[in-house]
């Protein structure tokens, strides 16, 4: 038995993922759950966005946080004595991502019946996250003022998989060389349908037009 | 840094076509990775020896590695491109209306038993 067999697959090894990530989608829209992923690097800020963005929308829809990280559970629990809502922390075991499979074991956890909006607080990281889709209804990604304005060229996956761009810090513009417009011509670049929206989760500015945009969402998404 | 990730996925899908056909150990996954698809191939390469080696049915197992020259369209000039070297912009014209025609490519090629 010495003879060599080829046996042709030419499969993407993403394939799976994005079958169960469909399927998810699908029972979310059934069941009328929006669920909403947030990624950006570490430390620009989504957490605290996150806080500032529930606390505008908690008495209008019932929300929900997954946190992912790849250990600890600071956020979650930072998140929960912030706002007072259910926060859950999924740890990925050492991947630097979370997939289908995973998000849906956390929405398990969380309880589909008991909530309007789940909103998944991704691993920090510009690379693996935009990879593989969670099963989302849409991807938001926050760009930090001290990460620079050319990070989309450098990142172009993740720029091109989110519908919505939160520019955030920037009450710290006036310390950084940071062009709004370069950015924007930037993002625009990888993806033209992007809606880009600049705030400071510090301060609050701009966070109710994100906080509106995404109570619209949800409303369309359970067709109200 | 997802390469390990990427590897469990590889695993687990050259498991369920090796166990469709019957097969008790592969000697070499082929994969095709494209130039911008953002997993680096040595990365890959190590993420498997590491994770295969701990499965009977692909312990020594190689991986060999086609790497997908990257291209370019233009809808502006109709012209190709290297993406690689010029990026998002087209070096006959100028237009940043492009897209990627090939290279981002994670697949598995074939396997080898």
């Amino acid at each position: 038995m010495d003879e060599v067999k080829v046996i042709e697959i030419k499969k993407s090894v993403f394939a799976d993922n994005d079958k169960a990530a469909e399927k998810l989608r699908k029972e979310l829209k059934q069941k009328g759950v929006y669920l909403l992923n947030v990624m950006s690097s570490p430390g620009s800020g989504k957490t605290t966005t996150l806080i500032q963005t529930i606390n505008r929308i908690k008495d209008r829809v019932r929300v929900a946080v997954m946190e992912a990280d790849i250990d600890s559970d600071v956020d979650a629990v930072k998140i929960k004595e912030a706002t007072g809502i259910p926060s859950i922390q999924l740890h990925t075991g050492g991947m630097c991502h979370l997939d289908a499979e995973m998000t849906r074991q956390g929405l398990d956890n969380v309880g589909m019946e008991a909530v309007d909006l789940v909103i998944l607080e991704n691993v920090g990281n510009l690379v693996c996250p935009a990879e593989f889709d969670t099963g989302s209804c849409r991807n938001v990604m926050i760009l930090s003022v001290p990460e620079g304005d050319d990070k989309a060229l450098k990142y172009p996956l993740m720029f091109s998989v989110c519908d919505v761009v939160l520019v955030n810090k920037t009450d710290v513009l006036p310390y950084f060389d940071f062009d709004m417009e370069k950015c924007s011509k930037n993002i625009h670049a990888r993806n033209s349908q992007a809606k880009i929206i600049p705030i400071s989760a510090k301060t609050g500015e701009g966070v109710g037009a994100f906080a509106d945009w995404l109570l619209r969402e949800v409303m369309r998404w359970k067709g109200r | 840094m997802h390469e390990l990730g990427i590897v469990f996925y590889i695993i687990k899908d050259v498991k369920q076509v090796a166990e469709e056909h019957h097969v008790e150990h592969v000697s070499t996954v082929v994969m095709d990775i494209g130039e911008v698809s953002t997993v680096v191939p040595h990365l890959l390469t190590d993420c498997w020896r590491w994770a295969a080696d701990k499965e009977d049915m692909l312990r020594g197992c190689e991986m060999k590695v086609n790497i997908i020259r990257a291209v370019t369209w233009c809808d502006n000039c109709k012209k190709e491109y290297e993406t690689v070297k010029f990026g998002k912009t087209c070096p006959h014209c100028n237009s940043g209306n492009t897209w990627l025609l090939r290279g981002n490519e994670v697949e598995i090629n074939s396997i080898i038993i």
